[in-house]
């Protein structure tokens, strides 16, 4: 039910008050790269945000002894546009598909993206909330070796493997060693590839109620997925006397800028300018949530449907209280019968070992009158003469004491 | 040796008139010329680096497909299914018999291990069957030789350094054949980058101790030993492959168009292919089916008649010459086999 107003209220205001907070508190952003060495992933990352964020790549000595594990390295740098301030981490995973067995190279950097969920769960699970850090990772560019044909196994069962659990961006590394329908071809041989094992890689969701040039410029961008890029932090000086960030061969300078060299731009532009805030949300309301669902259920925690029940709380208290009483009330008779059948029994015992007494006393009592009027005969008899009857045995079994 | 016979093979003995032996240069040419050429060249690398395109581009001709998965439900192709495919080309009157070798799904999978070993097995197999023919009693005048002349080793651009399967696979297979690394794709890597690519690369190989083409021979002269240095400084050799044809200034030339330049693959300033093909085709050639045939044929077929005479008679075995010194070898090795 929308209702008009009648006046100017001013809430109107409220985004610039979301806005003026945020910008206060700063934003944060968490990127992985992920792909064999030698593919450009730290040059486009300094490419990216226009700053040296990876130092420049010292070559080691050659050496026998080779790491054997893929390692997870990040490094967080705070960068600051128009009063905007960005706290960004980019993660790195060297040796990833660099050893001759590849098998095991996705699980340390499965297990990193589900540590980064624990902990969140774990802080979220905490009494004190008020101070929640999201290290969680929220894209994943993929580095794709241009070799112009299709996507290698690693690369299908890598993303097979992570597309659950991470925004995954497939990103066509060092494109300038393709051509234009060399470049056309390998992509659509990689959706292909996509598609049919079922991988869901990061799409943007678009919304009706965005304007028409919003929605034609993200499908724009999404149509260029798998970005074609190119990195570089080198300027030069092209015909026109511009400087440009390119790399320069002998016979010409690929500008890193320029949408018709390669799809850097879009990359940018998704990554960064548009889709940097989405891509947050999907990971947390998507990606993080599932991945709890699945842990929790995981643990045993049942979820009691009948929580879900709209009930009237007052109600619902009379009625336990009926129940209740009801439940007192049987108690009770069901007691007292007993109580009555306890009682009636011991009555009855009662009774009859009175009865027995009685009828003992009364014996008792008979024997003993009787035995009184015997002796009050012999008594009599020894009185009155001399005994008849053979009784003076019997004075001696009388031990009767007068 | 006596004195008389030192000083004559240190003198030359002077011919008093011209008797006409110098044309046995010619003799052996129209001979050869008859008997055609054979050279067997086997291409090593993960799947996408241009092998095929390589060859097509130094042979001027369309010899093998350039393979790739084509539907998404095609499993990935085995190193099991290693074939040779052959092609007979002429050129000036002369006919060259070219085996080429591919091995597809040589470091594709996710686990590679033992992914070479289909690869020295096909090697050595075509040594093992040269020897039986060698050794049978009655043996053709001409042998077919399918031995792995030369393995062109294609190192993926990363501009890092080689990755672990490269070192290992590079030092197995350079003790059984002629290695020649080239670095595939080289138009992603700028000039510096390059340069810097093969001076790590030249490092990471000097530390493994792997034995490159052309080796290192005592009784070159020094014209050769020149050349053979100014290779070995090139090495690996930074390739473009290319069939199609663009148009650089009014003429057509093999390259690669893109939006930022054209690539000439004949141009030394853009790449080495020149070099590479000069060196494969136009200066080393026999020497390579030599070294082939000389040194690792000859280690091989040593090592085998030793494990059947040790099988055959237990106590000690001849001894064989060394296959150090190709010079004895030439003496010993039955000539009518020997690729000539």
């Amino acid at each position: 039910m929308r209702k008009k107003l009648m006046g100017y209220v001013g809430f109107a205001n409220f985004p610039n008050q979301v806005h003026r907070k945020s910008v206060k508190t700063g934003f944060q952003f968490t990127c992985m790269v992920v792909g064999e060495s030698g593919l450009g992933k730290s040059t486009l990352v300094n490419t990216l945000f226009n700053t040296q964020i990876y130092p420049n790549k010292q070559p080691a000595e050659p050496t026998h002894d080779c790491p054997q594990t893929v390692e997870i390295q990040s490094i967080t740098t705070d960068i600051e546009e128009n009063g905007v301030r960005l706290r960004m981490t980019v993660v790195d995973t060297p040796g990833f598909g660099d050893f001759v067995n590849n098998e095991e190279s996705w699980k340390p950097i499965l297990d990193n993206i589900e540590s980064r969920f624990d902990a969140y769960l774990e802080q979220e699970n905490r009494v004190n909330r008020r101070k929640m850090v999201d290290n969680r990772i929220h894209a994943c560019l993929y580095f794709i070796t241009p070799t112009g044909h299709a996507l290698k196994p690693l690369d299908v069962e890598f993303m097979r493997r992570l597309h659950t659990r991470v925004n995954l961006i497939p990103v066509i590394a060092k494109a300038d060693t393709l051509t234009e329908e060399e470049v056309v071809a390998f992509k659509q041989r990689i959706l292909a590839d996509i598609k049919h094992h079922n991988i869901q890689i990061y799409q943007a969701p678009a919304y009706e109620y965005d304007d028409e040039e919003t929605i034609a410029e993200n499908r724009e961008v999404m149509s260029k997925i798998p970005f074609a890029i190119v990195g570089s932090d080198k300027e030069f000086e092209v015909e026109g006397g511009r400087r440009v960030r390119g790399r320069r061969y002998p016979w010409g300078v690929i500008q890193v800028d320029n949408e018709e060299h390669c799809d850097f731009v879009k990359l940018r532009q998704m990554l960064i300018r548009t889709h940097m805030e989405e891509l947050k949300e999907f990971t947390n309301d998507v990606l993080y949530e599932n991945y709890r669902t699945e842990k929790l259920s995981a643990m045993g925690i049942q979820q009691d449907p009948s929580v879900f029940k709209e009930v009237n709380p007052v109600q619902k208290m009379e009625e336990e209280r009926l129940a209740h009483e009801q439940k007192l009330a049987k108690m009770e008779t069901e007691m007292r019968s007993v109580f009555h059948a306890k009682v009636q029994e011991k009555e009855h015992k009662l009774k009859q070992s009175e009865e027995e007494l009685y009828a003992r006393h009364k014996e008792m009592k008979e024997a003993l009158d009787k035995q009184r009027i015997e002796l009050e005969e012999k008594r009599r008899r020894l009185e009155a003469g001399r005994p008849m009857t053979p009784e003076k045995s019997k004075k001696k079994g009388f031990s009767f004491n007068k | 040796m006596t004195n008389s016979e030192n000083t004559a093979e240190n003198k030359q003995t002077i011919l008093n008139a011209y008797v006409g032996f110098d044309t046995i240069t010619q003799q052996i040419e129209k001979k050869s010329l008859k008997r055609g050429f054979q050279f067997n060249v086997m291409v090593v690398g993960q799947t996408g680096l241009g092998k095929s395109t390589l060859v097509n581009t130094i042979f001027a001709s369309h010899l093998i497909e350039s393979k790739g998965r084509l539907n998404a439900d095609e499993p990935p192709r085995q190193t099991t299914e290693i074939e040779a495919v052959s092609h007979l080309i002429e050129e000036n009157g002369v006919r060259l018999r070219l085996n080429i070798v591919d091995t597809p799904g040589y470091g594709d999978q996710v686990n590679n291990e033992n992914c070479w070993e289909p690869i020295i097995k096909y090697i050595k197999d075509q040594h093992s069957a040269y020897l039986r023919k060698e050794l049978t009693a009655q043996r053709e005048r001409y042998i077919q030789d399918s031995r792995i002349h030369c393995c062109l080793f294609f190192i993926t651009p990363s501009g890092h350094s080689l990755k672990p399967i490269d070192i290992v696979v590079l030092k197995k297979l350079s003790e059984v054949v002629n290695i020649v690394p080239v670095i595939a794709k080289s138009d992603s890597l700028t000039l510096e980058e390059r340069e810097a690519f093969r001076q790590r690369i030249k490092a990471e190989l000097a530390f493994h101790n792997i034995n490159l083409y052309p080796y290192e021979s005592h009784e070159d002269e020094e014209q050769e030993q020149a050349l053979n240095e100014s290779i070995r400084e090139l090495i690996p050799f930074a390739i473009v492959g290319s069939e199609r044809n663009v148009v650089i200034d009014g003429k057509a030339v093999r390259g690669r168009k893109t939006r930022w330049g054209v690539i000439n693959v004949e141009d030394e300033t853009h790449c080495e292919f020149v070099h590479l093909r000069n060196f494969l085709t136009r200066t080393h050639l026999q020497d390579l089916i030599e070294t082939t045939a000389h040194i690792h044929y000859e280690a091989f077929r040593t090592k085998q008649l030793l494990a059947i005479k040790g099988s055959a008679q237990p106590s000690s075995p001849t001894p064989m010459s060394s296959p150090a010194t190709p010079s004895t070898n030439a003496g010993v090795s039955p000539a009518a086999g020997s690729a000539r």
